[in-house]
């Protein structure tokens, strides 16, 4: 990564009593897709709202190309923000909108028409420079919201679970155009939502959050296959999480005892610590033992056909508590009740400290 | 039965809109006399009185008085209860709720104890009776009504339109007045009429806090003293006229919503 963009150096805050963030640190690089994963409260919000200038963290620092942005309020720095609800002005037509920020800067009203208009053709709005925003959609007011805030061409643009209100195709689609209106302009994003599926399909760079710390961060495929923590291989697509202990660590080889037997994996952990270990669903193999390590039988409590393919959940035979996420064929055969072996490959297994 | 109950009904209604529209039915109705005296038998229509009225320069004075303090008075109320608004409905403030109640509590204060508190206050303080100080009178009065109206109408949605406009590089200042006033146009248009509404027929204040240039009421009352003539009702027909216009602008401009 180049120089960082923007570059969160030891951010706290709290509000009143309450920490929301805790020691942040991150840096995004110019020209990226960042996505703020997390669920409700994890603090995903707040910290778009300390880059956007309008919280002032408790502790540490903001720096956006390099300047000390930590204290600068939202105007005066080269940020916007596209708001969860747009915030479009509703007695101004889309083109006030739109030219809203040239005309704070003092552009002259055809300068700021025209580029006005260029924006709007930008998000495929070319039409509605004259319309109200009450006059539209709910997508279209989304893409006016877009366009409002990238005329300016600030830095970074701030994206609040910008398709949080819209319905799931309209999101999928917003979602791609998204992407390539990102691509075309070149501007850094940053997006937050708490929705995996849409984190995955935006990213370039995902960081994952909870609880007011950053969990994991990195590439999308990377924090998919590889999660650096246990809730990053549950928030981030689902897992089989195998709790255990480590029982011996020889030779950069860890074995841990858990409830379907020991299973030896290269890492580095010392005896004796907690230990989980999560395996994705699709490498979860159901039947006949194909997989390098068995994971003992399982009871399947249901299947749920999904299209494209059955989605399996079963409980060990072996621990009740151990429940079992696996990813079968749409052609598959088994039933809920079918009690089959289960396993998978070594390398396909994620060892994670607890 | 059914028949019986509806036919009560609409007796009742008869009787409740007549018993709260008939005073001015009669007062307008005999503005319309052609003889001297406002009592029945009706001998209009004719419209000698209003001219009498409009010829008279004492009254067309009063009205020129009334409007030009209904009009400035609700200025100053409208503008100072926007800005106490906004400020209430944007920052924390210490004890909030307490401020909050103790500037609409003038609205459960009687018309003659505030017109009296000012007199002293006037007084002490020197400042003449006049048509200024029957002015600050109806702000006193107005000013808590527009800060309730408007503040009722601030809502959180518009929090993020104006933290979208100083998000694109808009001065404070210039949120306020391109953004939030704009938005809010409906509750600062509605506090406006009302306030204009109240200041037009008010009498109280206007007797105690003005001297020789008064308002219309008080310039009615001084007419009524010399007994009941059919000018007197078309002069109060006149007041009536303006405060239904200006409750019509009230009720298009707050009850009516634009289509979201």
């Amino acid at each position: 990564m180049s120089a960082p963009l923007v570059d969160i150096r030891n951010v706290s805050h709290r509000f009143g009593q309450l920490p929301v963030l805790k020691n942040v640190s991150l840096a995004i690089g110019p020209g990226s897709y960042t996505i703020l994963l997390g669920p409700s409260g994890s603090g995903k919000t707040t910290l778009l709202s300390i880059l956007g200038g309008f919280v002032t963290p408790s502790e540490g620092k903001v720096f956006i190309r390099g300047a000390d942005c930590t204290a600068v309020p939202p105007a005066k720095r080269p940020t916007t923000t596209v708001f969860q609800d747009y915030a479009l002005f509703p007695h101004m037509s889309v083109g006030g909108n739109v030219g809203f920020g040239l005309r704070m800067q003092g552009v002259d009203g055809a300068t700021r028409a025209a580029k006005a208009r260029d924006a709007l053709a930008l998000v495929g709005l070319a039409a509605a420079f004259d319309k109200k925003p009450h006059q539209l959609s709910g997508g279209q007011r989304q893409r006016v919201a877009l366009a409002r805030a990238l005329v300016i061409e600030p830095a970074v643009l701030l994206l609040d679970e910008p398709l949080g209100a819209l319905d799931l195709k309209l999101r999928r689609q917003m979602q791609d155009e998204l992407k390539a209106i990102q691509k075309r302009v070149g501007t850094a994003f940053i997006h937050v939502t708490h929705d995996q599926e849409e984190a995955m399909a935006l990213a370039d760079h995902c960081v994952v959050m909870n609880d007011g710390r950053i969990e994991d961060d990195g590439p999308p495929e990377r924090v998919y296959a590889r999660p650096a923590t246990r809730f990053s291989a549950t928030f981030m697509g689902e897992s089989t999480i195998l709790a255990g202990t480590v029982a011996e660590a020889r030779n950069g080889i860890v074995t841990a005892s858990t409830p379907v037997g020991p299973i030896s994996l290269p890492g580095a952990l010392t005896a004796g610590s907690p230990v989980a270990l999560a395996i994705r669903p699709e490498h979860i193999v159901l039947g006949e033992a194909k997989g390098d390590i068995a994971l003992g039988m399982a009871r399947v409590d249901d299947v749920v056909f999904q299209g494209s393919f059955k989605r399996v959940l079963a409980t060990s035979t072996l621990d009740t508590a151990l429940q079992l996420i696996a990813k079968a064929p749409a052609s598959a055969t088994v039933q809920a009740g079918d009690t089959i072996p289960v396993s998978c490959d070594a390398q396909d297994i994620i060892l994670l400290a607890d | 039965m059914r028949a019986a109950v509806r036919l009560a009904a609409w007796v009742y209604a008869v009787a409740v809109y007549g018993f709260i529209f008939l005073p001015v039915v009669v007062l307008v109705l005999f503005s319309l006399q052609a003889t001297s005296f406002p009592i029945p038998p009706f001998t209009g229509p004719s419209l000698r009185w209003y001219q009498a009225v409009l010829s008279d320069a004492r009254l067309t004075s009063a009205l020129v008085n009334s409007l030009l303090v209904a009009v400035l008075s609700s200025l100053a109320s409208v503008t100072l209860g926007f800005l106490s608004a906004w400020g209430f409905a944007r920052f924390v403030l210490p004890g909030s709720a307490i401020l909050r109640g103790l500037i609409t509590l003038p609205l459960t204060v009687s018309y003659l104890i505030i017109g009296m508190g000012l007199l002293v206050l006037f007084n002490w303080a020197g400042v003449p009776k006049s048509l200024l100080a029957a002015g600050i009178g109806h702000v006193v009065i107005n000013l808590p009504l527009c800060f309730a109206i408007i503040y009722s109408q601030m809502g959180d949605h518009q929090i993020n339109i104006e933290r979208a406009a100083r998000d694109l590089g808009a001065a404070e200042w210039k949120v306020l007045l391109m953004i939030t006033v704009p938005v809010m146009a409906p509750a600062i248009f509605a506090g406006f009429f009302l306030s204009m509404t109240f200041s037009w027929d008010e009498f109280v204040i206007s007797f105690l806090l003005t001297r020789f240039e008064t308002t219309l009421p008080v310039e009615i009352w001084n007419l009524l003293r010399s007994g009941l003539n059919p000018k007197t009702n078309a002069v109060g027909s006149l007041v009536f006229a303006v405060s239904i216009v200006l409750v019509v602008f009230f009720e298009l401009t707050l009850l009516r919503r634009k289509p979201a």
